[in-house]
Parts: structure tokens; sequence; C-alpha cells
């Protein structure tokens, strides 16, 4: 039987905020590959209009069914990411000294893009069944200690340090949501203290420099310290209105060899000035607030934490991408959700926007 | 649903955490917001001025190539310092004027001049192009005194190859050349712009990733003329590691020095390990001249020297083993059982077979011999009949089992791999069959044979260390400018020799034989009493033997290869030395003392007499 109440509580806002960003991705995008010189990659953005619209039929099933039922499926979806994680490096495509893709025949898959869901999902439904008002001890965190740690290392051997990095910081986001004993949280800060500098410290030189340049390969003397200022340059002198669009100097001259993807952000900054960024900020901002409203009106604590989880995810990115932009975080790949170019990362955020959806219409119904 | 799965939780619990985490959002966002109210209001006016002027170039930090040292860490290649003249394409103000007036002073092609920068310019175009090396002082003042009638140009101070022994182990060392745009293109080399120098050939291609180095890089300010008046931010370049050869800088000069008046090829090995102790090629070449750039006409009169000298002969001449190659043939017939010991053949100085007469070199015969007597003494007739019993494929078994007929696996380009004929490759290669008596001419070594210098100095050093088969090595380690060890050499095993130690006795006392049994081919010319020396002599026709009797006195370019491998000393052999000399003549007498100077020279370096010549 069909509620009317599903129709009633559905989220128009958020719907429409996920479409502005998204449009606001093809735009930038468009100016970012067709400003200035011909370039060869200038049907970039209609590539872009395809995944979004692969996204978005994706993101309407997302919300067909309840969600409650991936309290179930969770395992099982979170055991297929790890496999496709784990292929990764048997039949993955290599580019620019990464493995990171599965080539699934006209379009490559990134799949540390989905297990970022996949953990959020298992996370969810163990916290669920173990968040107590006193918060969790040492022993019931071992669990998710492994369900984050798999994939973690997975992608930290491909080598992709941003995304594992992005795992770990909205697991822990989560975890401290559902709140940890407070003598179990002091020892594990104290620990974490004590362990990451002493192991830092016992490498030699030369390996540290070699995990450096292995996880930033940005960080190279040729790159990134060059990229970061023509990144400031690309923001600064957008000044208050902008320079116009496709009108971007550093944009048509190429500064940015990522414009298009991860310093998206830059365009947007340059052509449409403080005004245009200070917009986009604020979409970012209602659509993480519409994300923890959710949260806040769900009425089970498995919604609730996926919900946050959701919005941990769409916050750390979108605060990583801008703060490397701006120049205050350092380079790693990380695309700004909705706006940068990228079918997985984009289907992926989408995915996650129509469960939040689902969460969010599926508030006062109980089956 | 499972809903009884999912403990009831005070929502007001929940809500209280979440009202934190959106007041701590809220705030990162007031941060992001206050960076951009930062740069784009704040500091709007000097990133818009930044921008429209684009004073800020990313120059390169140019790292120094790795040096290159002998065994004993004597320096044979670094780098000096060199003025380079250099082209900034957005600085030019008008590119056909600013090329018209270089090409008068440094004395090439405006076309060129131009092609050279609008090719090398890319998309960002304030990246300098180098338009020439190493400039003299005097043009160096010339320019600076006119740079104001030049924008765009300027002088840096590189490095450029230094070969401090020029052409000393030119082929082994190699040079460098410019990069190609095709390179460039295809990626090969990522820190490489236009312009650079990469390793050619020899050594420093070989282990050019090593020798090159990472380039560092500045970002600086730069005024309205191009002039730097900030350095922003910079990144030192990493200089490449140190490479240090297996060569012994010594025994190399020797081995030069007695090649320099001859066309041939010397290689000494250390036959515990492979390690290549000296490869000489004569002639050589000037190695600085490719890398101060070669003219069209010193570039042809090289590749048409009749003499080859850019070719190493060591690795790349092949050449008929001729009676060296009774080492094989030897080994074949004792391992197959066609012979032993024992076995005795009549030498009356021909060997009659079919309808044809075969002969010895020895026209009046060597008489009874037998196995240990016919290699010491190199008789054809003990051979032909090894040759006829084995039959050529037999024979090529063992040639392959001892490393001829394909590559050593040097890690230098172009090796040769030599031919090893059988009856099927005659078959396909000429379409006819293969003829009983060409197994005769095979086990001399006198039939399609061929081999490389290296692949004989390699065999004779598996001979002296009783049957294993290195890889040669050229590099002993790589070592980090620090001093640190990147890379070592471990000896590589490539194979066993197909005998077992009773047939190696019996060749070694053959060899040993040889040098010092009065009536061994090399008696008069290679034993020394200091050390015992072993070997075998080979000398090849060119040309068939009738074809000298014709002609009386024998022209040189008819006169036949001499070969000399052997080790010494006998007991714990050191060093492994094949000596190979185009057109020389007999094995024994002109390729025998360079092989017994190369080992005294390297086993008793006091005692070395550089110009003591064999009594003739």
């Amino acid at each position: 039987m069909f509620d009317r109440r599903l129709v009633q509580y559905f989220d128009w806002w958020l719907l429409g905020l996920t479409l502005l960003l998204g449009a606001a991705g093809i735009i930038l995008i468009h100016s970012s590959v067709n400003a200035g010189q011909h370039n060869p990659m200038s049907g970039l953005y209609i590539k872009q209009m395809c995944w979004l619209a692969l996204g978005l039929v994706l993101m309407v099933i997302c919300f067909l069914f309840s969600y409650r039922r991936l309290d179930r499926w969770s395992p099982a979806i979170y055991a297929g990411g790890v496999l496709l994680l784990a292929l990764v490096p048997f039949a993955g495509v290599t580019i620019g000294g990464a493995t990171r893709w599965l080539d699934l025949g006209g379009f490559t898959l990134q799949p540390s893009e989905p297990v970022k869901l996949a953990v959020i999902l298992f996370l969810a439904r163990y916290y669920a069944r173990h968040v107590k008002p006193g918060g969790l001890g040492l022993r019931e965190l071992i669990p998710p200690l492994f369900i984050v740690g798999i994939p973690f290392g997975l992608i930290v051997s491909q080598p992709d340090l941003g995304t594992a990095g992005l795992i770990a910081l909205v697991a822990a986001t989560v975890t401290i949501f559902v709140k940890i004993e407070r003598k179990t949280f002091i020892s594990l800060l104290v620990l974490g203290v004590i362990i990451v500098p002493l192991g830092w410290f016992m490498l030699e030189d030369y390996q540290r420099m070699r995990i450096i340049t292995l996880f930033f390969p940005e960080t190279d003397p040729l790159g990134s310290g060059y990229h970061v200022l023509q990144s400031k340059i690309a923001v600064g002198s957008g000044m208050l209105y902008g320079k116009g669009y496709m009108e971007g100097t550093q944009n048509i001259l190429s500064f940015l060899p990522e414009q298009h993807t991860d310093f998206i952000f830059s365009v947007l900054a340059e052509e449409f000035g403080f005004a245009g960024s200070i917009c986009l900020l604020i979409l970012f901002l209602l659509l993480i607030s519409f994300g923890l409203n959710i949260a806040h009106t769900c009425r089970d604590a498995f919604g609730t934490i996926l919900a946050v989880g959701i919005s941990a995810m769409i916050f750390w990115q979108a605060v990583i991408n801008i703060g490397m932009v701006l120049g205050i975080m350092p380079v790693v790949g990380m695309p700004l959700p909705l706006v940068s170019y990228g079918g997985s990362s984009l289907v992926t955020v989408l995915i996650a926007a129509g469960l939040l959806m689902n969460i969010s219409m599926r508030r006062f119904v109980s089956s | 649903m499972d809903n009884r799965l999912l403990p009831k939780i005070d929502n007001e619990w929940f809500r209280k955490r979440l009202l934190v985490f959106m007041l701590l959002i809220v705030a990162v966002f007031a941060v992001m917001a206050g960076r951009l109210f930062y740069l784009q209001i704040l500091m709007g006016n000097h990133y818009r001025e930044l921008s429209v002027n684009n004073c800020l170039r990313k120059q390169r930090i140019e790292p120094l190539r790795g040096l290159i040292f002998d065994r004993t860490g004597r320096l044979l290649v670094d780098n000096r310092p060199s003025y380079d003249l250099r082209i900034i394409p957005n600085d030019v103000r008008n590119l056909d004027e600013t090329a018209h007036q270089l090409s008068e002073l440094i004395n090439a092609d405006p076309g060129e001049i131009k092609k050279n920068v609008e090719n090398n310019r890319g998309a960002y175009g304030y990246s300098s192009i180098l338009v020439k090396r190493d400039i003299s002082r005097n043009l160096m003042a010339v320019l600076l005194s006119r740079s104001y009638e030049l924008p765009g140009i300027i002088i840096a101070t590189g490095s450029r190859r230094n070969y401090i022994y020029d052409s000393l182990a030119s082929h082994l060392i190699g040079y460098l050349g410019e990069i190609t745009q095709h390179e460039l293109n295809k990626g090969k080399y990522p820190y490489k712009q236009g312009g650079d120098m990469v390793g050619r050939y020899g050594a420093e291609k070989a282990f050019e990733s090593q020798l090159s180095g990472v380039p560092g890089a500045k970002i600086v300010q730069v005024n309205a003329t191009g002039n730097v008046v900030d350095v922003i931010e910079s990144q030192p370049a990493k200089p490449g590691h140190n490479l240090y050869l297996t060569i012994d800088f010594r025994l190399q000069k020797k081995a030069e020095s007695l090649l320099s008046d001859k066309t041939g090829a010397i290689a000494a090995i250390d036959p515990e390990n492979g390690d290549v102790l000296a490869m000489a090629s004569s002639p050589g070449f000037s190695q600085n001249a490719f890398v101060d750039g070669l003219n069209d006409s010193s570039w042809n009169a090289l590749i048409n020297d009749p003499k080859r000298p850019l070719r190493n002969k060591v690795v790349q001449g092949e050449y008929p083993p001729a009676s060296t190659y009774k080492i094989v043939t030897a080994m074949a017939a004792l391992e197959e059982g066609a012979m032993d010991k024992a076995t005795t053949v009549y030498c009356p100085g021909y060997f009659k077979f079919g309808n044809r007469v075969y002969r010895c070199w020895k026209e009046e015969g060597h008489g009874r011999m037998h196995i240990v007597e016919a290699i010491s003494q190199s008789c054809d007739v003990f051979f032909y009949q090894a040759g006829k019993r084995l039959g050529v494929d037999r024979i090529a078994e063992y040639a392959r089992g001892c490393g001829l007929g394909g590559k050593t696996g040097i890690a230098l380009d172009h090796e040769a791999k030599g031919l090893v004929p059988t009856a099927q490759w005659k078959k396909k290669a000429f379409g006819i069959p293969w003829q009983p008596g060409e197994n005769l001419s095979i086990a001399i070594g006198q039939g399609y044979n061929l081999t490389t210098p290296l692949q004989m100095a390699m065999l004779i050093s598996a001979v002296a260390n009783n049957g294993t088969l290195y890889k040669p090595n050229i590099m002993k380690s790589v070592r980090s400018v620090q001093g640190g060890i990147v890379e070592k050499s471990g000896s590589e095993e490539a194979a066993k020799l197909p005998a077992d130690k009773e047939s190696l006795e019996i060749i070694k006392k053959g060899l040993y034989d040889t040098v010092n049994n009065r009536r061994g081919t090399a008696y008069w010319y290679v034993r020394s009493k200091e050390i015992d020396i072993c070997g075998k002599t080979g000398t090849a026709q060119v040309v068939g033997r009738k074809y000298e009797d014709e002609q009386g006195e024998v022209k040189k370019k008819y006169r036949p290869h001499a070969w000399f491998i052997g080790y010494a000393p006998a007991e714990n052999p050191q060093i492994a030395v094949s000596v190979l000399i185009e057109h020389g003549g007999g094995g024994s007498s002109v390729a025998g003392p360079v092989a017994k100077e190369m080992m005294l020279s390297y086993l008793k370096p006091g005692a070395d007499k550089d110009t003591s010549e064999p009594g003739n």
C-alpha cells in the first residue's frame, strides 16, 4: 500500500539543494575546460551531465524502499564493496602511479567512493545496536576498528591517502557522535599522541621522504607550493564579484592542473568572486544542516546514525577540498561533493543524498 | 521489520549531541568564509595584480648528474660548470629580430633558433629554453653587454658532463645527448625538459634513472623586465646517485694502450663473480665531443670510418671463433662420450672426408694426439674427427650451454647474439641441407659460427671457475651523494657449463699446456715465468686459404682475425681475458701477448713492463 505521507514528508528542499549543487558543478566544469584556447577535454561537462542523470536515477531508487532494510543488507553491501576494493590491485587501471580504478568497459569505477557509503552503513548498523548513554567502551570499539581498518588498508595501498583518511575521519566523527566512554576516550587520545610521533621518528629520513612522496605526490617540489600559490591567486583575484563567467585568467591559462576536479572551487572563486563563493559555502552549509536535521527528526538509532555519517562525509569532503583551494589545508586528492568532475564521486554523493531523503520521508512511518 | 533489534534510545540524548555538532560545523564554515574574506576582499587587490601581471615564475633547479667512478673509487666522470644561453619566450619582444641577432653572435641558423623556441615554449611561455650550451666567456661578455637590445635572453649557469679521461672506456661509460622532442612527448623521462641531456650510450644510458637526479624548483617574483626581485619558495634539487663501475682504471688504461694501434676488443672478467674488470674496443671516440655536440662532418667521419669506432666490439662485434671454439667441441666430445681422455687420433696434416681433403694448420702433421695434446697444439685433424663423430646439432647444444648464440645479458645496448649454426638453421637460412663435411669446419670454429669477444670471455671465465657461467656485470654499486649504498651488484649466476668436473679438468690441462708446454701454440708468446697462464689461441680466416696463396703477400684486410682467450693464475684464477684483434694475423703471436700483458698488469702491478715486447 502506498502511503501518502511518504510524499507529504518528502524533503523537497534537500532535492533542490542537491540539484542546484550538481548544476553549479556542470557550469563550472564547462568553464574550466572550455575557457581560453581549445582543450581536448572540452566535452567533459557533457559526460558529467550523463553521470548526474545516472546518479539521479540511482538516487530515486534509493528512496523507493525503506532505509530500515539497509540495516539488514549492510553487511552484504560492505562485503561487496571490500571485494571490489580487493580486486583493484589485480584487475585495476593504473593512472599516474596509483591503481584506484576498475575498468568496466567504457568507463572506470573508483570502488573507494561507494565503499565510503558501505562503511557508513555498516557502522550505523553496529552502533545502532551498541549505543548507550554512558558511551562505548574499548572492547566495543574493536569491531568498528576492523570495519574501518580493512578498507582503509586497501585504499592506503592503492595509494590514495586522501580517500582513506576521509573514511577514517568520517568513522571517527560517527564514533564520537555515538559517544565513547570518557576514560576510554582520554586513553585513546594519549595513546595516539604518543604512538604517531614515535613511529615517525623511528623511521629513517629517506623512508619518511618516501612515505611523503608516496602518499602526497603533490608535495613534489615542482607541484605543491606553486599550485597552492596559483590557487590563492585565482581565489584572491576574484575579489568581490569575480571576473565573470569564462573570464578567469588563471582558469584560462590553466595554472592549475586539476581545475575541473580538485581545484574546481578556484574557478568559482575567480569567476564569481566572494559573492559566488559565499553562496556555494551557504549551499553546502544548508545541505549539511538538512542532513543533521534529518538525523534530528529520525526516531530510530540506525537512521539517525546513518544520517550523521552521510552528513559527516559531505562535510569533511567539502571542508578539506575548499580548505586546500584556500591554502589552509594540505593538498590531497579530494573532490568537492556534487561539484567536482568525476562519475564515481558524483554518483556516490547522489546515492547518499537519496538515502537522506529516504530517512526523511519515513520519519513518521513505522514500517 | 527488525525494529526490536534497534534499541530505543532517548531522542533528546541524540539531539543534544547533534546541536554540538551543528555549532562546530557552523564554526568551521565561518573560518572558511573568513579566509575567503581575507583572500578576496582584504588581499583581493594584491592577488588581482599578481594574476594580471603573471609575475610569478616557476624556475627549475637543475640536479647535478651523478659521478662515475671505477671499482677502486677513482673519479672517471664529473660535471663542470658551464654558461648556457637561454631564452624566455614570453619576454622576447620580437622573436624574428632576436633570432636574427643571436644567429650572428653564436653562428647558427636564425630559422633553427626560432623553430627551437617555438617548439619548446609550451603553454606557460615563461620557462627558459636552451639556445646554446656552454658558451665561451667572450661570447658571454658580448651577450651581457647587449642584453638591453635582446630582452628575454638570459645566461644561466648550468653544468656540463666532463669525461676526465676523455675516450677512456668510451664504449662502456658511454655519453650523453640532448633529449629529443619525441622522447619528451613519450614521457619516458618524467623530469626532463627540452634541451636536457640524457644518457645515450653505455653506462650513462643503462643507469640513467640512477644518475640523473630530480630537479628542484623555486617560485620567484620577477619585475617587468623579467629580473628576479624575490624568491617566494624554493625546493632544492636532488642530485643523482654516484655510479661505481666494476672496471679497474689501471687495467682499462692498459687494455686501451695495448690496442692503441690496433682494431679490436679486449674484455677482462673476474671469474669469481662475472665483474667486468676492463672492456676496451678500439678505436674509441671522444665522449666530450658528443656532449659538446658533434657537427655533421665529425659525425659523418665517425660513422663512415671503416674501423667502426662507435661500435663496442666487445659486445657488438661478431667474429668466427676459430680454434678457441675447440674448447666447446672438446667439451661436447668428452660429455657425449664420443671421445675420452685416452682416445687418440693420428694427424698426418690432413683429413680425408668424402672426396675432399681437410687440412690441418700444421702441414707436416702432429702425429698421434690425445685430447689434451690436441687442445694445446690446436690440432685440426683431431677435432675434425670429433666433429665427424658428434655432428653439428650436438655441438650446437653444447655451444648454447656455453652461452654462445645468445646474449650474455650485460647492461649495455645492442648486444649481439652471435650465431650457433644447426642443420635446421642452415635449411631455413639458405634452403640447402647441411653437408656432412661442414661438421668438420664447425668443429674447429671456422663454419658459420660467430661469437662476440664478451661471450668468449664469459666462457673462458666459466672454465676457469670450474663451470659457473655468470652474467657479466658492469655496476659495482650505486651510492647516494651522502655515501649510502642505494644499489649493489650481486653476482648473477646465469648457468652452469654443460660439463662435469672431470671433463673440465681435461680441458683445463689442455689450456695449461697450450701456454706452458713447449709444443703448445702459445708457449713462445704467452708463457710467463711469474704466473701460470692458461688459454687458447685462435686464428680466424677471413678469406679462403687459397686466396692467401695466390696473393703471395697477404694484404692487411685479408689477414685473419687473431683470438686469445685465457685466464691466470692456473690455480685459483683471478682474471679471465678475451682478446680479439681484427686482421691481426696469428692468434698466438698477436692476441696472445696482449692477453699476457693484461694478466700481468692485473696480477703483478709492480712488475708491469709497459714496453716489453715478446720475442718474435
